[in-house]
């Protein structure tokens, strides 16, 4: 470990924390529905949208509605990129005639855009010009501002008092497009570009290396994509190693910017929830209690990378583990992008998560099994943070003997019941498909690495698809029958069978009258509050996903100081 | 419910249509016409062109193998490695078999004296596959290599690397890297390899 190593945690930090208030307050003035100045230029393009969609932006919903239309348009997009995978090989901008995807892969690539997953089960240079634009592309943003659309929904349970509806989803959906991720991705793109980024149609150059030899270097659309694939949080690269590659990030700085542009959003969503429920402190100690689990994260991993291992230690290799990793990044920024991206929901990836040390890669593992809480992806980590919210405040309100209330709304059976629902879908999923795939043959073609490392493998894939990651241990061979079908019910159910019991609950909570702060009612703005936070959360997950933890990383990393190899 | 859903059916349809225009055609479509006008060489993938011939992007690694080089790292990208149609790692976890072997051999080809310490960069693949730097201490290791097949002394190739070091942004940003493609580039340049055959 190095002062360097630690400075750069600290300051990244620090900046994440000082991005939250600017970029919270212009999400609160999309929230809210009011004229920007970026509505002069796009304000057309919003009305012509509703025109022809015949969409009353006006028309409140109810949740049952919002939840309805918003499934719709899923099953519209998924439907819309699963054709074009499928038979790219007919379509326009396939230069390199690329074959399309057989049925499952299409089916998983097709899911996994949808939900914001973005797991590669494909590799990324099998995928023609037209299938990473139009297929994919759209579903980075779409996939987002539906995740900000019912985090917006949400706040309006919270803030709202004795309403029906709970907003719109056309609008709610289109204004976070046009007024948030577009113009925000033009600028990021142009950065990217000026950086070594390639943005082009062409696909492919052949080179002649100094030595003489043959090297097809391929291009393509990459700044447009890999801007949104960060800032959306959706990590899916238009190349099979995603942000390890030169071409998607091509030195240090980029890799900075990268990680602040996955967290950002989330992180000023915490300060939206606060102006929307009429007290920014509720924002700030929701950043509180996620930026501590994060540094405690980021500072484990750091250690164990910096620590390197026994085996390699012993070849004569001194330092960290430089396994899976860049030299232009180093073991520092490796191992804070890895917490990063599985702090949020993006799985964009700077190093390899398979070779990173046991104790180094259960922090990812783990971040995702908490359900991607720690700042989170955008809009699903405050929705999710708040359903661990809703638990924490019961929980309070049982130890006390004090009605549960939280921002001014009661919280009732209803509400906690819900909440339970949506976080027991993540161990439903994860422990019961990884042992679904640890007893059947199939399953157990999958992992590349042997021993306690192989079940971590199909343990992090589970749990990646669950969450909506999209990071991966990816020596596992998923691109199979098998794989592709389990990996996408996952992830399809790991995302709406969250959001439609978040939905229910906004719904639920906004019907509610609003009760002044008393002295009966729990305080949830201060240290304490932030420490029950972390406590239901680290203690749910670390019941729920601890035993296997046990059999995977931490198995290993005991075989790995034992000097025991696979 | 069902009125619920038939009055979905249109914005759904319709919005999957206009937004895959604007965001799969015309968002990517006026970056590639920005990045062409206003960073073209940036936009093509940074690549080196000498007499009119591409010899590679400046920022991806290539296979050395020949002692006249500085090498990169081992690759995993392909069956040869620094193949850009294949990126990838090894994979390959902390306690591998397969990872053991593979760095212990590397280690062996390296060493010049047994138990020496070898630059763990060198020896480990990264995670691209396409990985164009190395670290300083990397370097350094290869100097005297390339300067006795090269014919040159050693401290004036040590000088031509010592150039190529690039320090990390504000001193904690990135690691001190060197290029191997543009250090063997400058090398061809500094030291012709058709010296040797002159001297």
């Amino acid at each position: 470990m190095t002062v360097q190593g630690w400075m750069l945690i600290l300051v990244f930090t620090l900046i994440l924390v000082a991005l939250a208030k600017p970029v919270g307050l212009w999400l609160f003035a999309i929230y809210e529905g009011r004229r920007t100045p970026l509505h002069t230029v796009l304000g057309p393009v919003e009305r012509g949208f509703y025109k022809l969609a015949g969409v009353d932006p006006n028309a409140e919903q109810g949740w049952r509605r919002y939840a309805l239309h918003m499934l719709a348009f899923q099953v519209a997009t998924f439907a819309f990129t699963y054709f074009i995978l499928r038979f790219q090989d007919l379509l326009p901008l396939n230069p390199r005639g690329l074959a399309g995807q057989s049925p499952d892969l299409a089916f998983n690539t097709a899911v996994s855009f949808t939900t914001n997953t973005n797991w590669q089960s494909y590799s990324g240079e099998t995928l023609s010009i037209l299938s990473q634009m139009l297929g994919l592309t759209i579903h980075n943003f779409l996939s987002a501002a539906t995740g900000i659309a019912i985090a917006f929904a949400l706040f309006r349970g919270f803030s709202r008092k004795q309403a029906n509806g709970i907003g719109n989803f056309w609008a709610d959906m289109t204004r976070v497009t046009l007024y948030v991720l577009l113009p925000a991705c033009l600028l990021y793109a142009i950065y990217f570009i000026a950086s070594g980024v390639p943005q082009t149609f062409l696909s492919s150059v052949d080179a002649t290396t100094l030595e003489g030899a043959k090297q097809t270097i391929l291009l393509g659309p990459v700044a447009s994509q890999e801007a949104i694939k960060m800032l959306g949080t959706n990590g899916g690269g238009i190349f099979n190693v995603n942000s390890a590659h030169p071409f998607e990030n091509p030195s240090a700085l980029t890799n900075f910017v990268q990680m602040l542009s996955i967290l950002a959003i989330g992180a000023g969503l915490t300060y939206t929830f606060g102006k929307a429920v009429g007290n920014t402190r509720q924002g700030w100690v929701i950043l509180a209690a996620m930026l501590a689990m994060f540094v405690g994260g980021a500072a484990i991993t750091y250690w164990q990378e910096a620590g390197g291992t026994p085996m390699l230690h012993q070849l004569g290799l001194a330092g960290g583990s430089m396994e899976g990793k860049e030299v232009r990044f180093g073991i520092a920024a490796s191992a804070l992008f890895s917490v990063v991206t599985t702090a949020a929901s993006c799985g964009a990836v700077n190093a390899m998560h398979d070779s990173l040390t046991p104790l180094g890669g259960l922090i990812p593992l783990f971040n995702m099994q908490l359900g991607e809480v720690v700042i989170g992806g955008v809009g699903a980590g405050i929705y999710g943070f708040l359903l661990f919210a809703i638990l924490a405040v019961f929980v309070a309100g049982l130890m006390v003997g004090r009605t549960p209330e939280y921002v001014g709304k009661k919280i009732e059976s209803r509400e906690v019941k819900l909440a339970v629902l949506a976080i027991a879908v993540l161990p439903l999923m994860i422990l019961g498909f990884t042992a679904l795939a640890s007893v059947l043959p199939m399953g157990l073609a999958g992992p590349l690495n042997k021993g306690p490392h192989g079940f971590s493998e199909i343990l992090y894939a589970f749990t990646s698809a669950t969450a909506n990651n999209g990071s991966a241990f990816a020596g596992l061979s998923a691109n199979t029958p098998f794989y592709n079908g389990l990996l996408g019910v996952a992830m399809w159910i790991g995302r709406f069978f969250i959001i439609v019991p978040v939905l229910a609950i906004a719904g639920s909570l906004a019907a509610k009258k609003v009760h002044p702060e008393s002295a009966g009612s729990f305080p949830t703005t201060g240290l304490l509050w932030i420490g029950l936070l972390i406590g239901i959360i680290l203690v749910l997950g670390g019941l729920t996903f601890l035993p296997s933890l046990a059999l995977g990383p931490i198995a290993d990393h005991l075989a790995m100081i034992h000097g025991q190899l696979f | 419910m069902l009125k619920d859903l038939t009055t979905a059916l249109r914005p759904a349809i319709v919005l999957t249509i206009l937004f895959a225009a604007l965001l799969g055609i015309a968002y990517p479509a006026a970056l590639t016409g920005i990045g062409s006008v206003a960073f073209p060489h940036q936009a093509g993938g940074s690549l080196i062109v000498e007499n009119g011939k591409v010899r590679g992007s400046e920022l991806l690694g290539q296979n050395f193998a020949g002692a006249t080089y500085f090498h990169g790292r081992p690759s995993a990208a392909g069956a040869d490695g620094n193949d850009p149609t294949a990126s990838s790692g090894s994979n390959l976890g902390p306690t591998s078999q397969a990872l053991h072997d593979r760095v212990a051999k590397d280690v062996a080809a390296l060493r010049n004296t047994p138990g020496s310490s070898v630059p763990a960069d060198l020896v480990t693949t990264s995670a691209s596959g396409l990985d164009p730097d190395i670290s300083p201490e990397a370097a350094f290791f290869q100097v005297d290599r390339v300067a006795e097949a090269r014919g040159v002394r050693a401290d004036k190739v040590r000088r031509i690397a010592e150039a190529h070091v690039e320090k990390p942004l504000l001193g904690f940003i990135g690691e001190a890297h060197v290029n191997v493609l543009a250090l063997n580039r400058d090398l061809d340049k500094q030291v012709p390899q058709s010296a040797k055959a002159a001297e």
